[in-house]
């Protein structure tokens, strides 16, 4: 058994940790969060040099063909980084759909300009409350133009395309559901920034009326490359949750190192020790979870499905948890703008919502255990 | 990141897998399989038996005690061997519960500290399970705080003479033999005033006396000591070093990575499956999956993270303290746990034993289950070396630590 990452894959880790420190640190994260700018364009050219936003990316598309495991390692340092991107809408959702279920010319367009920094993507998924679920697809297809309204997007106020969940019959089931592929630079779209709880990555609501598209995959085919989609998003999601679980934490036991009150230094004190040591336990729990999804992801296993809920809620939760005390663990000046506790706070609780929110996880995960001692 | 053996891994497990296939008592799987924290049983035959001879004939085969070296009774086998044989032992592995303080703490501390001699003559018939070791640290006035014992040792000739107290004394009442950390200078601070021996626990003078637990059940013991005498051979390392020799002793407890801790979680999966609410099936409730979910993500977590420290124990790297997290997790998750399948059953869920719901399964974790969070080091030692140990966070202030010891004032018990 080697349940560990490779040397080389260790490697990729520590060259995009020293990446990020010099070209993300929180001065350049907060230069977006003040809203300056939507996302760090420098970053993102940075990154696409570096070959990092094509890392999964096959070769003949423009990318460096390393794999999964390679992607899990620069999300877990693009979440340590806090970093103001649209890494996981471009490179986890628009990405992973096009090489799931793109053809052979829409690969050929998008992947290589994902690739190389020139193109942004997103999926368009919601609309409004609710959770993953073909009868929340209210949007319709219909002869080649969509009509209806997503929202939230993320980083859909950048994107140069979409794919758009969209509904393409009545018989109320799965079927249902199409995807299509949306060039947003075409014009056809009503774009409005909504603001949010995380500000380095934003959030668009999408009117579409009678907007060109065309399909992405196969007609019905919709709602199982969605699940596929958001599997495997659920997965490098959790590595950037662990990264930020693991930055939350160094900054809670910093600070507590640094920190001298009632004469001596606070993380003496049990309270705040304790606390350090719970999110420590979270965070090495959402690890581990993490790890065997990305395993599952990387050999395509049949326990994917259920490895990628379980990474999801375990990191969700470790992120939380993390943000949170950590805020606690600084006092007072955890709270404030100043302190960079909140950046981390913010893209914690964003993030839990992402997806799907916890619940719904919780709910997949148990669904899929059943089917598999039903197996 | 893969599952696989390597050859040799892979070759070491055939062969374990084919012995045990031959040789285990198979007549007790299933009931192995079932038991949970604080119901171990065999209905029809002496459990202590059945182990006794299960590791005999391990011993016999070459199987006991594989990391210990051959000469005393192991197979010098490498960590990872260790964690292969508990997989392919698997509900079999239940029955070392009676060895496991003597295989894990006290034969290392022998080996450590021993004299040749008696590592020859005590060690084989340990690892064979044909004579039971305890280990009596704790005290009435210690509780975590283990340097503040108070069991005098007074040397007399030869030998020494022991009067005091120990408590929690795991399998005292089925013991042979027992490791023994006493006071030999109460006029220095704690730490550096005790001595370690080893003794015989029908040595004139000692007396056990089970303490029945919450659960109801006796598995742990109060031990007194009334002039007691143990020949200077028998002390482990030198005067007033007892507290070096204890921490090996605590050391090789943690190295015992890889043997599942119990969650519950399968247990209230199963359960939960086939129950009926009044509403429906168990399972297909909000609330009920949302607590299942939760669990689960804390069960799978607790698994490989354990799969992780095995990967590094294959490429020869120590265990570490953050280890630590697999007893405070499963400890407080199997009492959550046995809570919530009681509340799954209303009011029926107050009765217990044979006549209650799967034969009073989570009742008996639910009484048994505090203990797991104090045993071997409480959920708060537990933290605070994770807090000191992993984090690097300052340790805990100890206003005893330059006081000698008989100056440190003490009350109440622990």
């Amino acid at each position: 058994m080697d349940f560990d990452f490779s040397d080389d894959q260790k490697q990729l880790r520590d060259q995009a940790r020293k990446f990020l420190a010099e070209k993300c640190s929180p001065k350049a994260v907060r230069v977006v969060l003040d809203g300056k700018a939507p996302y760090d364009k420098e970053l993102w050219k940075g990154l696409a040099e570096m070959g990092f936003l094509g890392v999964a990316i096959p070769e003949e598309f423009g990318g460096a063909g390393a794999g999964h495991l390679e992607l899990c390692v620069i999300a877990e340092e693009m979440g340590r980084a806090n970093a103001p991107v649209p890494f996981s809408s471009t490179v986890y959702l628009a990405a992973e759909a096009l090489l799931i279920a793109g053809s052979e010319a829409q690969k050929k367009k998008w992947l290589p300009a994902i690739a190389s920094g020139e193109a942004i993507g997103t999926l368009a998924l919601f609309e409004g409350k609710g959770n993953p679920a073909p009868k929340n697809v209210k949007l319709t297809a219909a002869n080649g133009v969509l009509n209806g309204v997503k929202k939230p997007v993320a980083d859909g106020a950048i994107a140069d395309f979409a794919v758009v969940a969209a509904r393409t019959g009545s018989s109320g089931r799965e079927n249902d559901i199409s995807l299509f592929l949306v060039d947003l630079r075409d014009g056809g779209v009503e774009v409005k920034n909504l603001t949010n709880l995380d500000p380095t990555r934003g959030q668009a609501e999408f009117t579409f009326k009678d907007c060109k598209a065309e399909p992405l995959g196969a007609a019905g085919e919709g709602w199982s490359i969605l699940t596929q989609v958001l599997d495997r998003a659920a997965v490098l999601c959790a590595f950037e949750q662990v990264g930020g679980s693991d930055r939350a934490l160094e900054m809670g036991r910093d600070y507590a190192l640094d920190r001298i009150a009632f004469g001596r230094q606070i993380g003496s004190f049990q309270a705040v020790k304790h606390m350090l040591a719970d999110m420590y336990v979270s965070a090495t729990l959402a690890r581990s979870n993490s790890y065997y999804g990305a395993w599952a992801l990387s050999t395509n296993a049949a326990e994917l499905p259920e490895a990628a809920a379980a990474a999801r809620i375990s990191a969700t939760q470790a992120f939380q948890h993390c943000a949170k005390n950590n805020i606690q663990v600084h006092g007072g000046m955890g709270f404030t703008w100043e302190f960079d506790c909140h950046m981390y706070y913010r893209r914690a609780n964003a993030m839990a919502l992402g997806l799907g929110s916890l619940s719904y996880w919780e709910d997949q995960l148990i669904d899929r255990m059943r089917k598999k001692n039903a197996a | 990141m893969n599952f696989d053996d390597t050859p040799q891994e892979a070759e070491f497990r055939s062969l374990a897998r084919a012995w045990i296939g031959a040789n285990a008592p198979r007549q007790y799987e299933d009931e192995l399989r079932k038991s949970s924290l604080g119901r171990t049983v065999l209905k029809n035959a002496n459990i202590l038996e059945v182990a006794k001879a299960w590791q005999k004939k391990k011993a016999d085969a070459g199987w006991a005690c594989l990391h210990w070296p051959k000469e005393y009774g192991g197979r010098g086998s490498s960590p990872i061997e260790r964690v292969i044989w508990q997989q392919e032992e698997g509900p079999f592995g239940q029955l070392s519960r009676m060895f496991i303080i003597g295989h894990g703490m006290c034969g290392p501390t022998m080996m450590a500290f021993a004299r040749e001699e008696h590592k020859r003559t005590y060690l084989p018939p340990l690892a064979s399970g044909e004579k039971i070791w305890c280990q009596l640290f704790s005290e009435p006035a210690g509780g975590s705080d283990v340097a503040g014992l108070r069991t005098r040792a007074e040397k007399d000739g030869d030998d020494w003479v022991i009067n005091g107290q120990k408590i929690w004394t795991s399998g005292a009442h089925y013991s042979d033999y027992g490791i023994l950390l006493t006071r030999t200078d109460p006029t220095v601070p704690k730490h550096k005033g005790l001595t370690m021996f080893f003794l015989d626990m029908k040595s004139p003078g000692v007396e056990v006396r089970p303490i029945k637990q919450a659960s109801g059940a006796s598995d742990f013991n109060e031990v007194y000591f009334t002039n007691v005498r143990i020949p200077d051979h028998q002390r482990l390392g030198e005067v007033g070093d007892g507290w070096n020799v204890s921490l090996t002793t605590l050391m090789n407890e943690r190295s015992a990575i890889g043997a599942a801790v119990s969650t519950g979680f399968p247990e209230l999966f199963e359960y939960c499956s086939s129950l009926m609410l009044d509403d429906g099936p168990a399972i297909e409730d909000r609330a009920v999956r949302s607590k299942l979910a939760n669990w689960a993500v804390k069960a799978s977590g607790l698994k490989y993270t354990s799969m992780r420290a095995i990967s590094a124990l294959s490429k020869g790297e120590r265990p570490g303290p953050e280890n630590s997290i697999g007893k405070l997790v499963a400890g407080s998750m199997i009492q959550d746990v046995a809570t919530y399948a009681l509340d799954l059953q209303g009011a029926a869920g107050v009765v217990s034993g044979e006549d209650a719901e799967l034969a009073g399964r989570f009742q008996a974790m639910l009484l048994r289950a505090p203990g797991t969070r104090v045993e071997g080091g409480t959920d708060e030692i537990m933290r605070n070396i994770i807090a000191e140990r992993v984090l690097g966070l300052p340790g805990d202030i100890r206003v005893d630590k330059d006081v000698p010891f008989n100056k440190i004032p003490t009350k109440g018990r622990g």
